[in-house]
């Protein structure tokens, strides 16, 4: 018959233009084409030529129309007129607002610069803003790092020159094994996915090591539903396993790590653990070929692994005897820690065997020849495909630190570190521990600090320590109290500031950082911080200046807004500089740029910073006659030289024939020449320089050319890191500087540098709270600016606490249920689910779906307010009082890392029900709220 | 025109890999995304910022926790859209013919000029893929981006649905079913691709690869076959030294 | 399924509307004249009444015009086209009654046939979804007939036929409500089948796709108020069986509204009911039904 169907325009017009930029819905910065009609943003979609994201796209990102269109935005500068908390605002103009930050930031810069503490959150462009930090001489500067990861990345850093995620990532085209440690999400949410497709695709094995079997854990082909906070344990005894079985890669250990380095080993003596070293200070190894001491890097030297050296009575022997020794101990057999890891012993040896297997048995070979350092050529690549990823799931406890090392030095015993189907590095990583700044902290007046802020200390000189040994740093970071705390720790800034420990600052500068809410600890108690006033009625922190884009809870605490843009309304780089976005294959970085121009009185804040910087006539944003050096954000991504030839952005520079990547002088067409490419730019990694990063001499040249470092600088992975020896040594007694004594015992114990496990049970009082209560970062949410999205609210718009069978038959809880769950430190009352693919004492829920009332240009009553929640009430910034009285920071005691999964709840039914406890009374919102309903169109 | 073709030239639709599916919630809202701006009216959202927030989607992802015998409970997302069903139950209720399948490639589109939002054919369909739209008041459903994957105006490799272009896991497959010799195709009859709710009879074309096995201690890691490669090759510390001399002599 | 007031309402009443007529069109009772038009206009007030309350239902009822066009394969195309020929016949037929005082026999029959043929056609819109059992069964379209003919024997004031066709449709119901729980299960469609994941093991939903509701929740499931299921089918059965009493004591026309009423009522109750109690297997996938 006839089948008259409707005739359909199956070649309708995409958009009359498509403008290439990258996307900020989160921090792993995918490439984007955004599709304009009528010069409005019509359509978001992922940008095929990207090396992030080959084209593919996540919610957020594919919701960016709905963020730049959010009612929430803040349309101008305001300052507060209602009481802190109120959110009642009065908008006023530029000019207004820098006249009243001068009023504050100028005095305090001539008299004392470290009463400006500047903090910045999820600052993508630390370069810069530390600079300005640097420039106006406080030494209170750091983003978020210090709650966020810092134990992954430095403990990387100081163990290989690099962690995962944006430093590094599993091989994903060669890996036959990966084992996902602690991983809800990560930075690099978009390549991950993309790689789990790949080895899904391959066949390839994935394991799960997690408490909650979700998302990435979900498609694991095996799940290891580990008890909290135990993973050191579970990792070193592989280890045992492995070592017992003489299952690791001796060659690679030899030759490429400082396993066969000869430590000092005279009893009691003030090298006592250190590296014997020759006159130039470079670390010795007994040379196989010879038999006779050798620096570790002398040409055509074989350091042996055995190696021993008799000097004065005393019998040197290498790191690795230690290693042998320590980690053959009975106490890291399977059957000694089964029980504690809530994983039978078999099962851990089955794992440990399977590591084995695939290593050794199933190892790949690339014929790519190489040369390493010592000058010895390879003529292929050797792999050894089990490849390991991890985050914030082993990083966020006070055992953080060590379980990453531990994590670490096992892919280099079994030598898939930078080898095929093993982890790789991302430029400019690898870089070690030696080649990144001290930190520094020396203030005068009217001044610039005398060098970075942040920074990786090799011993108890590079501290932060002023001359009566308290700490320099608003913070207290890089204090004997975590000496290794190399992002600083900005969970700790806000109750220093208000207990005056251990100074009283006079104003709190920050940007993009949800200080009041979902970022912080102890959330009802920083609330308390921020507006409590001493007996003269003034605030106890007396200026709060933030920058924020929309409507948040923070904005409400603040008495003065910056405004900034939203992330397609502004300039911004994604610098080598900073954290880059490079692939193992590839080195690049990128821009934004303002694909719409603002419809409000808002400026990008690195642009306010050029302003202020200016009028503040700091070194670096002024030129010699004073005058303002950077216009703005755009100006200083073109212009700002850091070393000679290296700036900003490593796209397009001026070299000698034409343009270059890498090395190059200014192009003043440099971010045209980025729109042009897509907002990117990426030059291929050479192939013979691909793997074996560290020690291969051809990528080392590639990198010097490419301006990541000025000489070549190869070096060995540390499985022992001396630099925590030398803490030790201090806490033993010898040195100038000395711990306070309530630390001794805890540095000796805590400061070990072969990797260690302790538990962080006892001072969580986790025999009276028995159960481990997690967050987990929702995949269509980041953090707490989802919420605003009217699409990504539909998804999680209110967030239960799942709870595991045992607990729920426990309790026998209900569909609909309330739970009041109590933690040494609070109560909250929230709804719970069940969820059977959980850790039998676990329990969780979505990270930041909670909100304060008014908020978020929502309705007072949005789910988010009645039936969304934060843990975060539960969780002190201190832990509880210890024995003598004394109450430690919630942190790892090495890095000073937030140990925000160390929370010990108890779980009850709750009676009352409706309304999530703790219950705020609603904040104004400056921004009003937004239309009722929506139907998105601009074609037609 | 609501009689069903007796044949379609192609079978066009959907792969699914149920073992893939990290369920990040990516090909819905790029799926609202393109439909909003794109074919006939856009998806609405009602309360979009207040108590009740709802709204039109064509696609949704759905989460199932499953507890086998023995060994652990699996998670398994589960994205669902149309599944333009050879036999489409929402064809022939629609008493306008609003509601059709096409005969050139078997999509089932709605055809909203003629709709009267009856809401018959959400009724008809077991598995929820159509949705009342609540500003414009007429039925939506996937499309299948039948607007881009014949799109002239984007370059060759971006017409594909929205949903497969934007999936990071690559766990959505698009192409033709009818055709054995197709990848998707292949890659049923390879990973014994489903169809869902068989017993309703409406020969879905879209197919589920059902996840692979999971936690089989046996297959990959059977301890036994493992056992020897972790044979000690000395009782202790010592022992091990002796036998590294050894070893490292044969390097 | 959620049980709109609007399809409610206009089932009943139109079941009703048509059911008069079947009766009209037999001539039982065949007045003329003043009484013929305030008969037919009873009639048609119900069955036009109810179709426009349906339109209510409609998102779009601009292009209601339409929905006569797919009478091939739509039960709602048909039973609208079998709606708009039998109130024509029936109009015509009543037309002569009234102005005429003449009864045209064959057209009557006709009429009457079309009117029972229509709410056989309404019957089948829920009748033929494969998608929720309850209503998936020959008994939808039995029940749907008996109350359209008792209904309208008792309006027709055809007492000695009603006394009949009233208790057998409460019986009906009575049935209906006993056996129909057994249906959705019968059907054999599961969160298992739905999802099939069954052989790895027990399925049950997680999470739901959206914290946030959405129009198939909606609609199709509707587990509030089932609760009362019990009370309200016994209220229901007594409110059927009442007009049988009342019609076996001595006619007055006061009892005789009062047996309407609860008829009426009683069939509203049991219509209520058929939406509430209805499950979709679209619930399957939220682990809801
Ligand atoms: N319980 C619990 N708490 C946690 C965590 C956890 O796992 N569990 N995770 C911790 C971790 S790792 C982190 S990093 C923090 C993250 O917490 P935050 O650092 O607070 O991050 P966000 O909530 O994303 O928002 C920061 C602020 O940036 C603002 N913003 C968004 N876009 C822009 C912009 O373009 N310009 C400006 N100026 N501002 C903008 C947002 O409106 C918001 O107010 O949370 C920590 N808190
Ligand atoms: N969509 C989205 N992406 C994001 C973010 C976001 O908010 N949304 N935030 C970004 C930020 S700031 C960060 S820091 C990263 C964090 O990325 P992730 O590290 O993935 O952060 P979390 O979501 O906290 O996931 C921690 C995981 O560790 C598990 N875990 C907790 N304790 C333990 C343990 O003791 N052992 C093991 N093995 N696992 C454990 C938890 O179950 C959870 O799965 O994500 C970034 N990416
Ligand atoms: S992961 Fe998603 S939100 Fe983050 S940058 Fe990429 S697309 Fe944007
Ligand atoms: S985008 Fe892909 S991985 Fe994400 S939910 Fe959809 S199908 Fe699953
Ligand atoms: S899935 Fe539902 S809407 Fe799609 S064709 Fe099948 S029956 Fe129709
Ligand atoms: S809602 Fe529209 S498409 Fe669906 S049956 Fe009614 S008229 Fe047809
Ligand atoms: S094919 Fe197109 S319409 Fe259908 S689900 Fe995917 S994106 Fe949505
Ligand atoms: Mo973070």
């Amino acid at each position: 018959m006839g089948f008259n169907q409707p005739v359909v325009d199956t070649s309708p017009k995409v958009s009359d233009e498509v403008r290439k930029t990258t996307c900020y819905m989160c921090a792993c910065r995918c490439g984007i084409n955004v599709h304009m009609k009528e010069g409005k943003v019509a359509y978001i979609e992922g940008n095929k030529d990207h090396p992030v994201n080959q084209g593919v796209l996540c919610a957020k990102g594919s919701a960016g129309i709905m963020q730049v269109n959010a009612p929430s935005r803040l349309r101008a500068p305001m300052k507060r007129v209602g009481e802190r908390g109120s959110g009642e605002f009065e908008e006023i103009t530029w000019e207004e607002a820098y006249d009243i930050a001068m009023s504050k930031l100028k005095p305090i810069r001539d008299e004392d610069p470290s009463k400006l503490a500047f903090f910045t959150g999820r600052d993508q462009s630390q370069s810069f803003t530390s600079l300005w930090a640097q420039g106006f001489g406080t030494p209170n500067y750091a983003a978020h790092g210090g709650f966020c990861s810092v134990n992954m990345a430095a403990a990387g850093i100081y163990t290989m020159g690099g962690a995962f995620w944006e430093f590094g990532q599993p091989d994903w085209d060669h890996t036959k094994m990966l084992m996902i440690f602690g991983v809800a999400e990560d930075h690099d949410s978009n390549p991950i996915k993309m790689g789990l497709g790949k080895i899904k695709a391959r066949g390839a094995k994935v394991v799960g090591v997690n408490p909650i079997r979700s998302g990435y854990n979900a498609v694991a082909d095996e799940w290891v539903g580990i008890t909290p906070g135990t993973d050191g344990l579970f990792i070193l005894s592989m280890l045992h396993c492995l070592i017992k079985a003489g299952k690791i890669d001796l060659d690679y250990l030899s030759q490429f790590t400082n396993a066969p380095v000869l430590l000092d080993e005279t009893d009691g003596g003030a090298e006592e653990g250190l590296f014997l070293k020759d006159k130039d200070g470079k670390a010795l190894v007994i040379d196989r070929n010879t038999g006779k001491l050798a620096p570790f890097d002398g040409k055509g030297v074989y350091p042996d692994l055995t190696g021993t050296h008799r000097k004065a009575g005393v019998t040197h022997r290498t790191v690795f005897h230690h290693m042998i020794e320590r980690y053959m101990s009975e106490e890291y057999a399977p059957e000694a820690v089964a029980e504690r890891c809530g994983i039978s012993a078999k099962r851990i040896r089955k794992l440990a065997a399977e590591l084995a297997d695939v290593a050794f048995n199933q190892a790949i070979e690339l014929d790519r020849p190489w040369t390493d350092f010592r000058g010895k050529k390879h003529d292929k690549m050797v792999g050894r495909p089990v490849s390991f990823h991890s985050m914030r799931g082993i990083s966020a406890h006070a055992n953080g630190f060590q379980t990453c090392r531990a994590l670490h030095v096992l892919q280099i015993m079994l030598g898939s570190v930078e080898t095929p189907g093993g982890m790789r590095f991302k430029p400019p990583y690898p870089k070690p521990a030696t080649a990144h700044p001290k930190p520094h902290c020396k203030v005068t007046p009217g001044a610039a600090l005398d060098g970075p802020h942040l920074g990786f200390t090799h011993g108890p000189d590079d501290l932060c320590l002023r001359e009566d040994g308290s700490a320099a740093r608003i913070d207290k970071a890089f204090t004997w109290e975590n000496p290794m705390s190399s992002h600083g720790m900005m969970h700790m800034v806000i109750s220093n500031a208000h207990a005056g420990d251990p100074y009283k600052i006079d104003t709190l500068f920050m940007y993009m950082a949800n200080m009041s809410w979902n970022s912080s600890m102890n959330t009802s108690g920083v609330i308390e911080m921020l507006t409590d006033k001493d007996e003269d009625g003034n605030y106890v922190i007396p200026n709060i200046i933030y920058s924020d884009a929309y409507s948040s809870e923070m904005v409400a605490y603040s008495d003065l807004i910056l405004p900034d843009t939203t992330y397609l309304e502004r300039h911004d780089c994604i610098s080598l500089l900073d954290r880059p976005i490079c692939e193992a294959d590839a080195v690049a970085d990128a821009i934004r740029w303002p694909v719409v121009e603002p419809d409000r009185d808002v400026k990008g804040f690195q642009s306010a910073l050029c302003d202020l910087g200016a009028r503040l006539g700091l070194p670096g944003f002024v030129n010699e006659d004073g005058s303002q050096k950077y216009e703005d954000y755009a100006d200083y991504i073109t212009n700002h030289i850091r070393r000679p030839g290296v700036g900003p952005l490593a796209g397009w520079r001026v070299g000698e024939d034409g343009l270059q990547g890498g090395r190059g002088e200014v192009n003043e067409a440099q971010l045209d020449a980025y729109i042009e490419n897509g907002g990117f730019w990426m030059e291929h990694v050479p192939e013979d320089a691909a793997y074996y990063k560290p020690f291969n001499m051809g990528y080392q040249d590639w990198a010097v050319k490419m301006g990541f470092f000025d000489a070549v600088q190869p070096y060995i992975f540390q499985l022992y890191v001396e630099p925590m020896r030398k803490f030790q040594l201090a806490a033993e007694g010898h040195g100038e500087r000395q711990p306070p004594e309530h630390l001794r015992e805890r540095i000796k114990h805590t400061l070990d540098p072969l990797p260690i496990w302790y538990s962080n049970e006892p001072e969580n009082l986790a025999d009276q709270y028995p159960v481990t209560a997690l967050t987990q970062r929702p995949m269509a949410m980041y953090h707490s600016w989802g919420s605003q999205n009217a699409w990504l609210r539909q998804i999680h718009g209110h967030n239960p606490l799942y709870v595991p069978t045992k607990i729920w038959e426990q309790n026998d809880f209900e569909e609909g249920d309330w739970a009041k769950v109590v933690s040494p430190h609070g109560e909250i009352v929230v709804p719970v689910a069940h969820m059977a693919a959980l850790n039998d004492n676990t329990v969780w829920t979505w990270n930041a779906i909670g909100k304060r009332k008014g908020a978020w240009a929502l309705e007072e009553n949005a789910p988010e307010t009645t039936k969304g929640f934060l843990l975060n009430h539960l969780i002190h910034e201190l832990l509880p009082a210890n024995g003598d009285g004394m109450r430690w920071a919630n942190s790892d005691p090495i890095t000073g890392q937030a140990a925000w999964f160390d929370l010990k709840v108890r779980i009850e039914k709750s009676d009352v029900a409706g309304q999530t406890l703790p219950d705020f009374a609603p904040q104004k919102s400056p921004v009003g709220k937004g239309p009722k309903d929506l139907a998105w169109k601009l074609g037609k | 025109m609501t009689t069903l073709p007796t044949h379609t030239e192609k079978k066009l639709g959907l792969v699914i890999d149920l073992d893939t599916c990290v369920g990040c919630h990516a090909c819905v809202v790029s799926c609202k995304g393109w439909n909003t701006e794109n074919y006939g009216a856009p998806l609405s959202d009602q309360d979009a910022y207040g108590a009740n927030p709802s709204g039109t989607f064509l696609n949704r992802v759905h989460s199932y926790e499953v507890q086998p015998e023995a060994g652990p409970a699996q998670l398994i997302h589960f994205p669902k859209s149309c599944l333009h069903c050879d036999d489409a139950p929402c064809v022939t209720v629609c008493p306008t013919g609003a509601s059709y399948k096409r005969v050139e490639d078997g999509i089932v589109l709605v055809n909203e000029a003629d709709c009267i939002g009856c809401g018959l054919c959400a009724w008809a369909c077991p598995y929820g893929a159509r949705e009342l739209d609540q500003q414009e008041g007429v039925m939506k459903k996937c499309t299948l981006c039948v607007d881009r994957i014949y799109n002239e105006n984007l370059p060759e490799e971006d017409r594909q649905p929205a949903c497969v272009r934007t999936c990071p896991a690559g766990a959505r497959h698009f192409g033709d079913l009818g055709d054995e010799n197709s990848d998707v195709s292949k890659l049923v009859a390879e990973r014994g691709g489903v169809d869902l709710m068989p017993e309703q009879g409406t020969k879905p074309v879209n197919k589920y690869l059902p996840p692979r096995l999971k936690d089989d201690y046996t297959n990959t890691g059977d301890i036994d076959i493992l056992a020897p490669l972790l044979e000690p090759v000395a009782p202790d510390a010592k022992g091990i030294l002796g036998w590294l001399d050894k070893a490292l002599e044969k390097l | 399924m959620h049980p709109a007031p609007s399809i409610i309402l206009f089932t009943v009443l139109s079941g009703l509307g048509f059911g008069l007529m079947i009766f009209l069109g037999l001539g039982m009772p065949s007045p003329t004249g003043i009484s013929a038009f305030i008969w037919f206009a009873i009639a048609y007030i119900l069955a036009v009444g109810g179709i426009i309350s349906s339109t209510f239902h409609l998102g779009n009822p601009k292009n209601i015009l339409k929905s006569f066009s797919q009478w091939r394969t739509s039960w709602l195309s048909r039973e609208g086209c079998l709606a708009v020929a039998t109130l024509l016949v029936m109009g015509i037929y009543g037309a002569a009654l009234v102005f005429l005082n003449m009864r045209i026999p064959l057209l009557g029959y006709v009429g009457s046939a079309l009117a029972l043929a229509t709410v056989y056609g309404t019957s089948m819109i829920y009748a033929q979804l494969k998608t929720v059992p309850r209503w998936n069964h020959p008994t939808t379209s039995v029940m749907f007939i008996a109350y359209a003919v008792s209904g309208g024997a008792l309006l027709a004031g055809q007492v000695s036929l009603a006394v009949w066709f009233l208790p057998a449709a409460a019986l009906l119901q009575l049935f209906i409500f006993l056996t129909a729980d057994g249906r959705f299960s019968a059907a054999g469609s599961t969160i298992a089948s739905a999802t099939q994941l069954g052989n790895i093991g027990s399925v049950r939903q997680f999470e739901p796709p959206h914290t946030g509701s959405n129009y198939l929740m909606k609609e199709m499931i509707h587990i509030v108020g089932r609760k009362h299921a019990l009370k309200l089918q016994i209220i229901s059965v007594v409110l059927l069986f009442t007009p049988v009493l009342l019609l076996l004591l001595p006619f007055s026309h006061a009892l005789a509204l009062v047996a309407v009423l609860a008829h009426v009522a009683g069939v509203i109750v049991a219509r209520w009911l058929f939406f509430a109690q209805a499950e979709h297997v679209v619930g399957l996938y939220y682990d809801k039904r």
